[in-house]
């Protein structure tokens, strides 16, 4: 800021980028965008997985430095150099991976995020104004406890907290209540949009739930591919408009009915324990039995034992006590084991959990068969061949957009990579399906075909056992739904009988 | 037995004053790794700037005829090769476990050519205060001759734990090491926390170096450092990053090391050599205890290579 203007009137601003383009080599992530946000308004940008979305904040903030284009705050041309500079201008971001330090206390991360941390801490004084702070706050974080010993809600409200403790005027939310039950999610935006209300904030919020759209934002920006797609007042606009400007001309996979009974139990765990990285108790002596031709569903914030019973499933981790069966038999997760009773997994994150990042396309579509005819002779010599004639037969019949079959898999999108490992895992006949959050952060194209694949499977008579941090994706696709809270599981319905606000309070553990 | 009059006791007393001799130099190099890795980087090369810190401590002390200027200039050498590591460590895709133990090497080596003309001369020695005045017993008097070193780390064990938790600086270094996405949420250049937290890493280990030449065994040759320097990187991972563990961990290290030599002194002989690997068998014993594969270790910052 020059000496001698003005400083900027105190309350919400607003912000305008103005023309933004952003290159990063070949690729053009942002292609001469326009977004006004009004001061005094909650404004939600939507887009796609890739649509540009976080390219377009994070040149505001001043991570990236746009190609071309302008940032206006508060109707005044800022050339904001980094993160330092767009905080004084009193902007501030809640980032989609959070930025608290988990081995450091809620006040420590409070106070260290300020600007201005004396040199030495007096923390009785520090804590006694961080009450008072918290206590003129609709929403209580325990200030003495470790952030990795708080739920991933708690850490969400914390981010949040932080940043008004910090007293920015212009808020950034990126999809801030992806780990937020229903309830929870309603609350902090609640209180945010009473703020907004009261003139003290400007909100622009990264979402893909219409829901929240609808019932908190004022106005709406759309992109898709980086380009400028759509903008208005939510108050004329429907979701379906909204979700039909984001996809473009795209056609979708159509999911199929769902059709048939349940059968035989496929899938037993008998008060299953399995202890998380740090030793502590993480899936409590749970019993659950899935059974052909149904889809059970697992919901629950993160954090409260899915991850570990889903590597546990796929043999990433030992359990401590417990029973597993499969089609009757007790099963360990050998390789053998789920050759014969062909099981299928699609854990979360799958270029971690199931590929080998830099080997292609072709061997990582070709893991569960390789040492086998006609991929192998005699159980060693490798033929390539077949290796490459699966994986083009595969590519085409999933969709995979990849240059080669030869291509190291890391180079592919996170929808493809997903595509790649669903032509593995559901390329052949399935009994048991295993699938975590298969579809996050991907988009509209790739999930309507992964819920699709998914259903056909349990048409087919496949057992499958969803875990989802997303509810809707659950109401959408399972048969019954089991709620899990720390480690164990608190409710159980058919989907078509469960009750949203009932399912909710269980994932809050109520 | 030269003296009857304490028999058996000539032991622990042996032990407690090795204890205190052999620890000084661990207590200064796991300080300092202590801080470079709360930063989020391990360096390795903390026993190459524990050698050449012995040596140019020997030298300065030689030249100056003030060993405290040796250790001041120890210090600085071994800053200058923690910003070495530093600089080095923060060009991309540069793994800082292999840029270490190349310069474990480097500093060694150049130490021993730059230390050839000081094996000859006696450079003056630091001072030790005499704790052991009241009593008439030999062995008690040599026991509690601490050297002012020892002091300094005792001292600055405590400091250290304090300001991990209540200073700035502190408190960015924890948020370098834990976090570096928060870090740099926050505007802080994590290379710079970093630069900073292996350059006093290295002044620390280099005052641990200065004690070597300067104290006990206090004179400059080539087999001056038996892997002090690597086994207090060792060290710093068993005392869960926490200054005050390390204080601790060196001691009982230190008077691991030194059962040889006092059960020696009071005749027993044999297996002389098995005693002296007790810092050694001393180190598996805890690891095997500690670790487990189920687990992550506790308090391991987040961003450090070896736990990542």
């Amino acid at each position: 800021m020059i000496v001698g203007e003005t400083p900027l009137p105190s309350g919400a601003f607003g912000v305008d980028a103005i023309a933004m383009t952003m290159r990063f080599g070949d690729f053009l992530a942002l292609d001469n965008v326009e977004l006004k946000v009004r001061p005094g308004s909650f404004h939600a940008l939507l887009g796609e997985n890739g649509a540009g979305k976080s390219t377009l904040v994070k040149c505001i903030m001043g991570y990236y430095h746009a190609t071309e284009g302008d940032i206006l705050v508060g109707d005044r041309q800022q050339a904001i150099g980094n993160p330092k500079d767009a905080h004084a201008l009193g902007l501030g971001m809640v980032y989609q991976h959070f930025t608290l330090v988990p081995a450091m206390t809620v006040a420590e991360n409070l106070v260290l995020a300020r600007d201005d941390v004396p040199a030495i801490v007096d923390w009785g004084k520090e804590k006694k104004e961080l009450e008072a702070f918290l206590a003129k706050m609709p929403f209580k974080v325990p200030l003495n406890a470790r952030v990795s010993d708080i739920s991933a809600g708690e850490r969400q409200k914390c981010e949040i907290l932080k940043q008004l403790y910090l007293k920015r005027r212009f808020l950034i939310l990126d999809e801030p209540t992806s780990v937020l039950t229903p309830a929870e999610a309603d609350e902090v935006l609640g209180m945010l949009r009473d703020m907004v209300v009261k003139g003290e904030l400007t909100i622009l919020m990264i979402t893909h739930k219409f829901r929240e759209v609808m019932a908190f934002a004022d106005e709406v920006t759309i992109l898709r591919r980086g380009k400028l797609a759509g903008k208005g007042k939510v108050a004329e606009l429907t979701p379906d408009a909204m979700a039909r400007t984001m996809i473009g001309a795209e056609e979708l996979t159509v999911q199929p009915a769902r059709t048939g009974e349940a059968g035989k139990a496929r899938l037993e765990l008998e008060k299953v324990r399995a202890l998380d990285d740090a030793g502590a108790i993480a899936v409590h002596d749970v019993s659950l039995t899935v059974r052909a031709g149904e889809i059970v569903g697992i919901a629950g914030v993160s954090g409260n034992g899915q991850r570990q019973l889903v590597e546990v499933l796929a043999g990433q981790r030992e359990a401590e006590s417990g029973e597993i069966r499969v089609a009757g038999d007790a099963y360990h997760a050998s390789r053998e084991e789920m050759r014969r009773h062909k099981m299928s997994l699609l854990p979360e994150e799958p270029l971690k959990n199931a590929c080998v990042g830099g080997m292609s396309v072709a061997d990582n579509i070709a893991f569960r068969e390789f040492d086998r005819a006609p991929f192998a002779s005699g159980g060693w010599w490798l033929n390539r061949g077949a290796f490459r004639d699966d994986a083009k037969k595969k590519i085409g019949q999933y969709k995979i957009k990849t240059r080669t079959p030869d291509t190291p898999i890391s180079a592919l999108s996170g929808g493809n990579v997903q595509r790649a490992v669903l032509a593995r895992e559901l390329g052949g006949d399935v009994e048991v399906l295993i699938a975590a959050n298969p579809c996050f952060g991907l988009d509209f194209a790739a999930v309507a075909q992964i819920h699709a694949e998914i259903m056909a499977a349990r048409n087919r008579g496949a057992a499958v056992l969803l875990v989802s941090e997303d509810l809707d994706e659950l109401l959408e696709l399972s048969d019954r739904l089991v709620v899990m809270f720390h480690g164990e599981f608190v409710y159980e319905a058919r989907t078509s009988e469960a009750d949203l606000t009932v399912v909710g309070r269980h994932m809050a553990g109520h | 037995m030269a003296d009857g009059s304490i028999g058996l006791w000539t032991v622990p007393l042996a032990v407690l004053g090795g204890a205190i001799r052999v620890s000084t130099p661990f207590l200064f190099v796991s300080l300092g790794e202590c801080i470079t890795e709360r930063s989020g980087r391990i360096n390795l090369g903390l026993e190459g700037t524990l050698v050449m810190g012995a040596m140019s401590a020997y030298g300065i002390s030689y030249l100056s005829g003030s060993p405290w200027l040796g250790v001041l200039a120890a210090g600085i050498t071994g800053a200058l090769l923690g910003a070495l590591h530093a600089g080095i460590c923060s060009l991309p895709r540069v793994n800082d476990v292999a840029v270490g133990i190349a310069l474990m090497l480097f500093g060694t080596g150049l130490a021993f050519y730059l230390g050839k003309p000081l094996i000859e001369p006696t450079a003056p020695r630091l001072p030790a205060i005499d704790f052991g005045w009241w009593s008439d017993i030999p062995q008690v008097q040599a026991a509690l001759r601490i050297n002012v070193l020892f002091l300094i780390g005792v001292v600055l064990a405590p400091i250290l734990y304090w300001a991990f938790r209540t200073t700035r600086w502190g408190l960015l270094i924890r948020t370098a090491g834990e976090s570096s996405d928060a870090a740099r949420a926050m505007g802080h250049s994590v290379l710079l926390i970093r630069l900073r937290a292996t350059m006093v890493g290295g002044f620390l280990a280099g005052v641990g170096g200065s004690f070597l030449s300067l104290f006990y065994p206090g004179s400059w040759n080539e087999g001056l450092s038996s892997g002090q320097g690597i086994t207090a990187v060792a060290l710093v991972i068993f005392a869960r990053w926490d200054p005050m563990l390390c204080l601790w961990a060196s001691l009982a290290f230190g008077g691991a090391a030194a059962l040889g030599p006092a059960l020696q002194s009071v005749g027993v002989t044999s297996g002389y050599h098995l005693f002296n690997a007790a810092p050694y068998i001393l180190t598996l014993a805890i690891m095997i205890i500690t670790c487990s594969p189920k687990r992550t270790l506790t308090g391991a910052p987040a961003e450090l290579s070896i736990t990542r």
